[in-house]
């Protein structure tokens, strides 16, 4: 066999085809606010992005290890509360606040996902929506933390003492960085032996037993990386509103992140950002329109379902061959 | 005889009503090819399963290289180097064909909780992963992927899975099924290359595979073993003729 068949032995496509998509969502992500510098744009393209860091969390599991988590939206609350708690009392320093939401997303990760991924299919979509729903009830009832009003903060967090996030431009960029970061070190996580591991095992489970691998061990650790993201992406969203409340984490939501993932396109990760920054303006655009911009989305969500399967990005990549 | 890789005592199992492993007692010995051999629904693929571990025992102990492993679960025993093949072949579809053997020396190549370096890029296991499909005579479709492979490629994939994972005792479950005869012939040739490097449980139904490669054959009959010998003794087992062989593949 040949020496270049052993270096590169998986057929892969040309690099370029690879990357160009993923490319131009970042470059165009970054000259949006040159472009709209506007208050409104800038926020809503943020929360696009916040949305977009979440489902790339989702799509991790989703995507990469088949775990239909429908409980999703506890982590970005989880995160935000934790922001804005710890700014309740007095410590509004990022630096803090955010590893502190993400601890508390891994954390809850652990303890729900060794106890959902004892179980599978359908079962395991059951049982995260009801973590989902416990942690939105526990939020409803933390009336030193506003309850149902949920909770306000008075600024944006500190960042190393500074308040350079108060900036919408910046407070833009740093969401952007963020993004791309998560994106990046989650590419890296699937193409690793990691991730080939949790792929092995949605490809067929059987098999990998047989191999000697404990999908458990990797499914639970994929699940507490995304736990942890999705947190990150909470902690930012508490800083974009200068709010948290409980219907930050209703089912409603865990739904829309599993929607976003699924039109954008399981499994390549930018699908899932394309899919978060689409959903979340056409949502903008709708609610505009009509009062019942949900009654015209779900039946999009369908369409979008049934002609670009595989999601907008296969639907893509399909066209440009 | 040196001390067996493989010892069944007393296995059995049942669904239901049906008795699907029956009493099963039986020893491996290290090097030989043991081909178990029955009739459909025997109880052939069963067995396999909880030699593996993959179906919970009623009752009975499976001691493997010394050690009672009875109670351990798949990956363990797999790990420990209990190697299979399936009947209905098993790949990771979406996984070409040298990734799939990778992934499998992945499995005896240090820890898998790695996050940060590509996997398919790691020389040391597409090395080892190239080797082994040439030993199969798979090389040329290293990089097509494994859901386009034909049944039969697919079956020389699992054995090159199972050469990777520094096997000590193989356990192939119909490694010929479904194959044409040249096909066959390859495999055979294929097992007689690795015979006295593995020991190997055979089940098989292909009876000149059997005869060609095993060392000693034990014939499952409604998941009780009604004979186990030399071929030339269970040839000459009236039971066994009367219970399951053809009279001319006895020729
Ligand atoms: N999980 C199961 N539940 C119920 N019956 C089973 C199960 N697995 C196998 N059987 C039955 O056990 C018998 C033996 O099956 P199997 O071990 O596949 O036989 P063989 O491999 O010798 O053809 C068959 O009658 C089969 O239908
Ligand atoms: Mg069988």
């Amino acid at each position: 066999m040949a020496d270049t068949a052993l270096a590169a032995p998986t057929a892969s496509p040309p690099l370029w085809r690879r990357w160009w998509l993923p490319a131009l969502v970042f470059l165009a992500l970054a000259v949006v606010p040159l472009i709209w510098p506007e208050r409104f744009v800038l926020g809503l393209v943020s929360r696009a992005m916040i949305m977009g860091i979440a489902a790339l969390s989702l799509d991790l599991i989703l995507g990469y290890g088949a775990m239909v988590s429908f409980g999703h939206a506890a982590f970005l609350g989880l995160g935000a509360y934790a922001v804005a708690i710890l700014f309740e009392h007095g410590i509004v320093e990022a630096g803090i606040a955010f590893p502190v939401a993400i601890l508390v997303g891994a954390t809850f990760a652990l303890v729900t996902g060794a106890i959902s991924l004892k179980t599978r299919g359908v079962y395991f979509i059951m049982i995260t929506l009801a973590f989902g729903q416990m942690a939105f009830f526990t939020a409803t009832s933390l009336s030193a933390y506003g309850g149902d009003d949920g909770l306000r903060m008075f600024h944006r967090s500190e960042l190393f003492g500074t308040r350079i996030l108060a900036n919408e431009a910046t407070f833009y960029f740093v969401v952007l960085g963020t993004l791309l970061g998560c994106y990046l070190l989650l590419k890296a996580i699937v193409a690793s032996r990691f991730g080939r591991v949790l792929r092995g095992a949605k490809e067929n489970e059987r098999r990998m037993r047989a191999l000697g691998f404990d999908p458990f061990r990797y499914r639970l650790a994929a699940y507490v990386i995304s736990g942890a993201i999705c947190a990150l992406a909470g902690a930012l969203f508490a800083n974009l509103g200068l709010f948290v409340a409980p219907a930050y984490m209703t089912w409603q939501r865990s739904g829309e992140f599993i929607a976003m993932v699924v039109a954008g396109g399981m499994g390549t990760l930018h699908g899932a950002i394309i899919g978060a920054i689409g959903i979340t303006l056409i949502e903008e655009w709708l609610a505009e329109l009509t009062q019942h911009w949900k009654a015209i989305f779900g039946p999009l969500v369908v369409l979008v379902a049934i002609f670009a399967r595989g999601g907008i990005v296969r639907l893509i990549d399909r066209g440009g061959r | 005889m040196s001390s067996p890789i493989l010892s069944l005592n007393g296995l059995a199992k049942s669904f239901g009503a049906l008795k699907v492993t029956d009493g099963v007692t039986l020893d491996i010995a290290p090097g030989e090819i043991h081909a178990v051999i029955g009739p459909n629904g025997a109880g052939k693929t069963t067995l396999i399963g909880e030699i593996t571990g993959e179906v919970p025992l009623d009752a009975g102990t499976v001691t493997f290289a010394g050690q009672d492993i009875t109670r351990w679960p798949v990956h363990r025993r797999a790990l420990a180097g209990l190697t299979r093949s399936f009947q209905i072949t098993q790949v990771l579809p979406g996984f070409s064909v040298v990734e799939n053997v990778a992934t499998a020396a992945q499995a005896h190549d240090g820890s898998s909780f790695s996050f940060f370096r590509p996997a398919a890029t790691e020389r040391r296991l597409n090395d080892r992963a190239m080797t082994a499909l040439a030993q199969v005579g798979l090389a040329d479709r290293a990089r097509s992927g494994a859901a386009s492979l034909s049944h039969g490629e697919k079956r020389q994939l699992e054995i090159a899975m199972a050469l990777v994972a520094e096997p000590r005792l193989l356990l192939l479950d119909e490694p010929m099924a479904g194959m044409g005869r040249e096909e066959t012939e390859r495999m055979v040739d294929v097992l007689m290359a690795l015979k006295g490097r593995y020991p190997m449980v055979l089940v098989e139904h292909d009876m000149h595979a059997v005869f060609r490669l095993a060392d000693r054959i034990s014939v499952l009959v409604y998941g009780r073993v009604i004979a186990s010998g030399t071929p030339d003794q269970v040839r000459a087992d009236p039971a066994v003729r009367e219970a399951y062989l053809g009279e001319e593949e006895f020729a």
